[in-house]
């Protein structure tokens, strides 16, 4: 025989669940609690990890970025040339300039005048033309000295505006000398501003050629070890910096220490990456508690409910539609809870970013994902719980 | 000659033991459409367990229930399930209506799970309740109801949907004597109306409403002479 078959319309029982939550709203609430510290905790952690990320990356220094240095540890000569550093400027995509320059060691003396006392506090370094440009180094007057200056090895020097003053040197308009070791060097320039090395105004520049021929060669390593400094373009360093060594001196790859900046990427996943995974877990075990919970409550409920339950079997309600209706119900909790929690989890992040000053970040698909996952959990945490109402007997339930 | 509503022929129930329980053992009863039966009997006869198999709640351990001249017992329980919506209206003891729904609400449940077209569910709802005489307490809950008025909406539950059969387990168990007679002349009323009527009950005056009454003794099932 064809018995009519017993049928619930999605929306009735969707209807039917959401009554049977309003009726208890105290029970649901509480009932969500879980899901909403899950989800909260979650969106809270993500939204927070990539807003600092972001604020890091904001602040990440964009000179830096574009900024490769390479420091000389030569073993029997000297390895960055003027031809070197020419190489590097002319052969290399996305290098802006570079220069290089070294510490001249063994304390010279430094003076303005032949009866001014020696002054201490103020730098020698010798330091090749493309640094200026490498640098970005602007002149209040005079000129900078060039290749031809250097490879002259022509007693010339540039000095910073810090250093000028430390030496009382007299008004540029009358071309002053400087005395280093007693020896005199016109001073060409007189540098008041620069975006990198700002030691530089604390320091007396010469040619490298200069130097050479006069002081003490560079240092292996250490304090005095000679540096080359390589702007880049944008993005460019990570390259850079890979091909430069190359450029230099092929033979001497081992001799160069080369310090690319750190890549902006990885250092934004470096960034707080075990402290945000440590947050996860935390989430994943609120979550956990959050299904244990709706589990708990909704087996409770059910069996409150035992019943109703065994009414609805009497009035054509299959096991399915029994099961269907206790799942919903919970699921309806896990969604709500999980709404509650982005919330919460969102407004949390803006609390922190407005206390910061800091620019919110939250990805838009976790903001949408994230009440799906409350979902989820309230679906797994009702299956057990519903398989058990299907279960109930309506000769047992209605005897109640 | 009419079909039988139902019929029930050597329909036996032995609930499995220690010691086995024969809760029912080899009815055979044939109930017409229309007519008004009490079941009567001490408590523990069986009297559930015929309400049980009757309603299709639970499954004879052997013998044939027909239905509307169609035998139920090769249905699936799913196919029970839909018979159970669609052929049977429940009256319970205590009511079994839904705290948190308006009596409209509770009669509507019954069409929830048998087809009934959404858009006209209400409408129906509406018209049951006219007929047990609660035009005036659509709305209320439960709690806002008397005894009487709460058995009045579980009847316009039980018929709403049209059934072959309406199944009252002790109607008036929890009613006093006044609103007892309430729910008696509306099930007479029903019953007059043409609706066929089982009334399960131990209370001598209840059972003297019907036209015909049957015993169960011990799980022994037989026609009490008028």
């Amino acid at each position: 025989m064809s018995a009519p078959l017993a049928r619930l319309r999605f929306n009735d029982l969707l209807r039917e669940a959401l009554a049977a939550l309003i009726s208890r709203p105290a029970r649901s609430i509480l009932t969500c609690l879980g899901t909403v510290l899950g989800v909260g905790t979650l969106v809270a952690i993500l939204g927070l990890t990539s807003t600092a990320q972001s604020q890091i990356s904001a602040r990440f220094d964009a000179l830096a970025a574009t900024t490769v240095t390479i420091d000389d540890r030569h073993k029997t000569h000297p390895i960055f040339t003027p031809e070197a550093a020419q190489r590097v400027t002319t052969q290399i995509n996305g290098v802006k300039a570079a220069g290089y320059y070294w510490p001249i060691s063994g304390a010279p003396q430094m003076r303005a005048r032949p009866t001014d006392p020696p002054v201490s506090r103020v730098e020698l370094l010798a330091s090749s033309p493309g640094l200026f440009n490498a640098i970005g180094a602007e002149l209040a007057s005079g000129t900078f000295y060039n290749d031809y200056h250097d490879s002259q090895q022509l007693p010339v020097a540039l000095i910073g505006s810090i250093a000028a003053q430390r030496l009382d040197l007299p008004d540029m308009a009358l071309r002053p000398s400087i005395l280093i070791n007693n020896r005199p060097y016109v001073v060409i320039g007189l540098i008041d501003q620069v975006e990198k090395l700002p030691e530089l105004l604390n320091a007396v520049l010469i040619p490298p050629g200069t130097a050479s021929a006069r002081f003490e060669p560079p240092k292996t390593d250490g304090a005095n070890a000679a540096r080359m400094l390589i702007s880049t373009r944008p993005g460019a360093a990570q390259q850079v910096a890979l091909e430069a060594p190359w450029a230099i001196s092929p033979q001497d790859l081992t001799q160069m220490a080369v310090a690319a900046p750190p890549d902006p990427r990885t250092l934004r996943e470096s960034v707080d990456a075990d402290l945000a995974g440590l947050l996860l877990t935390l989430a994943a075990i609120c979550l956990f508690i959050g299904a244990v919970g709706i589990a708990n409550t909704t087996l409770v409920a059910v069996m409150e409910r035992v019943p109703e339950i065994g009414l609805r079997r009497s009035l054509g309600a299959s096991r399915a539609h029994i099961f269907a209706q206790i799942v919903t119900e919970s699921s309806l909790l896990g969604a709500l809870g999980g709404l509650i929690g982005t919330t919460l989890g969102i407004l949390a992040i803006l609390a922190v970013s407005i206390t910061q000053g800091w620019t919110p970040v939250l990805d838009p698909a976790l903001a949408l994902a994230a009440p799906v996952i409350g979902l989820l959990v309230g679906t797994i945490a009702g299956i057990q719980p519903s398989r058990q109402a299907s279960r109930i007997q309506p000769t047992e339930a209605l005897r109640r | 000659m009419t079909t039988p509503v139902i019929s029930l022929r050597e329909v036996s129930v032995t609930y499995p033991g220690p010691p086995p329980v024969h809760a029912l053992v080899g009815a055979n009863v044939a109930i017409l459409p229309g007519e008004y039966v009490t079941v009567v009997g001490p408590s523990g006869s069986g009297k559930s367990t015929f309400l049980n198999i009757v309603g299709l709640l639970d499954e004879p351990t052997s013998g044939t229930y027909e239905l509307n001249g169609s035998d139920t017992s090769t249905l699936t329980e799913k196919e029970r399930t839909g018979l159970r919506g669609h052929d049977i209206g429940f009256v319970f003891q205590s009511f079994h209506l839904l705290n948190y729904r308006s009596a409209v609400e509770n009669v509507e449940l019954a069409l929830l799970y048998n087809s009934t077209d959404p858009s006209r569910r209400t409408e129906l709802a509406l018209s049951a309740l006219h007929q047990v005489g609660l035009d005036h307490r659509v709305n209320s809950l439960p709690n806002q109801l008397s005894g009487g008025e709460r058995q009045r909406v579980a009847i316009a539950r039980a018929i709403v949907g049209n059934p072959s059969v309406v199944l009252c387990d002790e109607p008036t168990g929890n009613l006093d004597s006044r609103t007892a007679k309430d729910v008696l002349d509306i099930l007479r009323d029903l019953h007059q109306q043409g609706l066929t009527i089982i009334v399960i009950t131990h209370d001598p005056g209840v059972a003297a409403q019907g036209r015909r009454t049957l015993r169960i003794t011990d799980g022994h099932l037989r026609e009490e002479s008028a």
